[in-house]
């Protein structure tokens, strides 16, 4: 029987670091109090283990999850590491603790005091990807599509799969503020890279016509008799709202585009 | 005219068209194509006053043929007109589209010259869309009442779903406010797409790649407060044409005075949201939920209650089904409980396989306890320490919203205390505000 232990694993901030984790819980036999990421402070009272990256033992917990749980499991846990649930990487470790032990029924305890936050973290990633797939808003210049969004969760990854289909043979880039990350596609490859900063290229006349037009429909389409700004923001929160051509006042911003470290690709599901 | 101004009149007669979903087919773009869609829908915005906007919604023309005196479009209003061109349209639909504006294009159109010239400009829009940029989003097309069958087959293969508007919730009130239109020219369109959709099920089973008509199937929408139809006609008639016509949703839409005409509700009325509100929730009622219209109004319930949502006002009304054990209840029994929806029963079910529901389980699940503590019990037992008298209950099935009401409509009637088991007629002063449904002054 494993005992939790007063340590705190540090590990790389990747998904293989964090499987390697899970690894290292089960070998020492002992439940870390906190498994922190690399830019996170140290907190000096208490004693720290740093885990490292085994690509081995990480894959052999990689492809445990699959053969001795379920399928479904392995997804979800995958989604929960994309989340901004704070302590999502203890959380991740003490379901799958779990989930061995349960087995695929584990997706049905529903009310368990572990699974419940890590369910509701990954339902506000899959809320907040859904909405986006909508509320992200193009600007075309020199023939790519550029987008920039800033997402609580790390919600590319569930964006990557939707976008390729809806635009097969345009190229695009979204771009993630928060998490300086950008989703880079042209027919027809996909890749989700590291992007420090991105400043919007200048807009030809073609784009700010389709600009204004946009926002004379997104005007014009309310019935005013109606009009209801709470359920507006219920359903459209405001965070979203600055990065929307219909709410932006000047639709005509000029700035220059410069262009991030494309060349460390990293780990994508 | 330029086209700002052709989007401008355009969008602006369209609005008051309530659907504007995207949902019903699952597709992704070819290969050399452009678009896709989902079934759950996506929406692209919301306008300021709350509602979706998944769609390009506008007119091909606002120019009309006919009068219908409810409607913003008729020959004898003084708008400004103006049409498209089937290219214009394509290529702005298709721009917008490229800027991730919109999940596809809803085209209507007021009847130009005939029904059938009008069909035949929406077909040209259609298939520069579908033909020349090889466009595999979503594509809602209204069919225009009188034209050819063979036009409308032909929009229904290009569009993904159709609809047919009703209008009006009685044969009465649309030969009343429009004269054009009959029972007979709506239904006839209706029924056909009808036909062709279930023919086209079968040939789909017998050639899987059998070109689709209207894959996202049929909707109508009709207008509520124009005319004096009850909420019990106008939920009788939803459930018919769900039934008859296999539709995949009925709109329903408040109505707003555009027009000053002495059939109508004058001008100063407003829109009767909260009767829209309620006959939404019944909607919902009737094709998740498994109720039937009849259970929810009856001759004695003309009107759905003011404050109190229909599923609420059906448990009140039938205590004795009550309280449910919910770690037992089987799940079309669940559904019936306030407080507890069709994404919370499914975790009920899911999560009693591996363990006894508690109360404080239930709330993780999604469930509404405000609500449905009224009506459940977990293992036998009833949550400790609730008040069941009924103004205590009656309180608790009411949004701050229909609670503040209430109470602001209380002291109308004089301290009076309001009985949920009253029948309606005896709210009718309080209740002004909120059911305006105005009849004709015949």
């Amino acid at each position: 029987m494993s005992a939790t232990a007063d340590v705190i694993y540090n590990y790389d901030g990747t998904f293989e670091g964090l499987l390697c984790c899970v690894f290292e819980s089960y070998d020492k036999k002992e439940i870390p109090i906190a498994i922190v990421g690399p830019d996170c402070v140290q907190n000096m009272l208490l004693a720290s283990k740093d885990i490292l990256t085994d690509p081995l033992k990480a894959k052999r917990v990689q492809s445990s999850i699959p053969k001795k749980i379920s399928y479904e499991v392995y997804e979800f846990v995958c989604q929960a590491f994309l989340t901004c649930f704070p302590k999502k990487e203890l959380y991740i470790l003490l379901f799958l603790r779990q989930a061995y032990k349960w087995g695929a029924q584990i997706m049905n305890r529903l009310t368990d005091e572990i699974v419940y936050p890590l369910y509701k973290a990954v339902q506000h990633l899959q809320k907040e990807s859904h909405l986006l797939k909508g509320f992200i808003r193009f600007s075309v210049a020199n023939q790519v599509l550029i987008s920039e969004i800033g997402p609580k969760n790390f919600v590319l990854p569930l964006l990557k799969q939707h976008f390729m289909e809806r635009y097969p043979e345009e190229k695009f880039l979204i771009y993630d503020k928060i998490h300086q990350m950008g989703l880079l596609y042209q027919p027809y490859q996909a890749r989700i890279v590291p992007i420090d900063a991105l400043e919007m290229p200048e807009f030809d006349e073609t784009e700010i016509q389709f600009r204004q037009l946009w926002k004379l429909f997104y005007d014009t389409i309310e019935i005013k008799g109606r009009h209801n700004e709470k359920c507006r923001m219920t359903q459209m929160p405001k965070r979203y709202w600055d990065y929307m051509t219909e709410f932006q006042t000047a639709p005509m911003v000029r700035r220059k585009i410069v262009e991030g470290p494309e060349k460390l690709p990293i780990k994508n599901k | 005219m330029d086209i700002f101004a052709k989007l401008k009149i355009l969008s602006d007669a369209a609005k008051y068209d309530a659907a504007c979903t995207s949902s019903g087919v699952d597709k992704k773009a070819a290969r050399g194509g452009i678009g896709s869609a989902s079934a759950c829908g996506i929406c692209h915005t919301f306008a300021g006053d709350g509602r979706c906007v998944s769609l390009l919604k506008v007119l091909f023309t606002n120019v009309c043929i006919y009068d219908c005196k409810y409607c913003v479009n008729r020959r004898s209003a003084e708008t400004e007109k103006a049409a498209f061109t089937p290219r214009e349209l394509a290529d702005l639909a298709i721009q917008f589209y490229r800027r991730n504006y919109i999940e596809g294009l809803f085209l209507s159109s007021g009847v130009i010259q005939s029904p059938d010239y009008t069909c035949e400009q929406m077909i040209e829009t259609l298939r520069i869309l579908r033909e020349d940029y090889k466009f595999n989003g979503y594509i809602h097309a209204k069919a225009i009442p009188g034209a050819d069958s063979l036009l409308i087959a032909r929009l229904g293969m290009l569009a993904d779903r159709m609809s047919v508007n009703i209008e009006m919730p009685s044969q009465h009130s649309l030969q009343l406010l429009a004269p054009d239109k009959s029972k007979h020219s709506i239904l006839t369109p209706m029924s056909y797409i009808k036909g062709r959709i279930e023919e086209n099920c079968h040939d789909l089973v017998k050639y899987r790649h059998a070109p689709k008509f209207a894959p996202a199937g049929q909707s109508t929408q009709m207008i509520i407060g124009a005319s004096p139809e009850t909420d019990r006609q106008i939920l009788s008639l939803t459930e018919g044409l769900y039934r008859s016509y296999n539709l995949k949703r009925v709109f329903f839409s408040a109505y707003m005075p555009v027009m000053e005409d002495k059939l109508l509700p004058s001008l100063d009325t407003k829109p009767p949201l909260w009767r829209e509100h309620r006959l939404y929730q019944a909607d919902w009622l009737l094709r998740f939920y498994g109720f039937a219209a009849k259970e929810l109004l009856d001759a004695e319930n003309e009107n759905f209650h003011p404050y109190v949502d229909p599923k609420c006002n059906w448990a009140l009304h039938h205590m004795d089904f009550f309280p449910m054990d919910v770690n037992r209840a089987p799940f079309e029994d669940l559904l019936r409980i306030p407080g507890i929806g069709v994404r919370s029963a499914q975790r009920i079910i899911a999560a009693r396989r591996s363990g006894i529901l508690s109360f404080a389980g239930l709330k993780k699940l999604g469930v509404v306890m405000k609500r449905a503590q009224y009506f459940i019990s977990c293992k036998g037992r009833k949550m400790p320490g609730l008040d069941m008298s009924r103004q205590v209950v009656l309180r608790a099935m009411m949004s701050a919203r229909e609670a503040k009401l209430y109470g602001t409509d209380l002291g109308f009637a004089g301290g009076r205390q309001l009985s949920l088991f009253e029948p309606i007629s005896t709210l009718e002063t309080s209740a002004k505000e909120l059911i305006k449904c105005l009849p004709l002054p015949m």
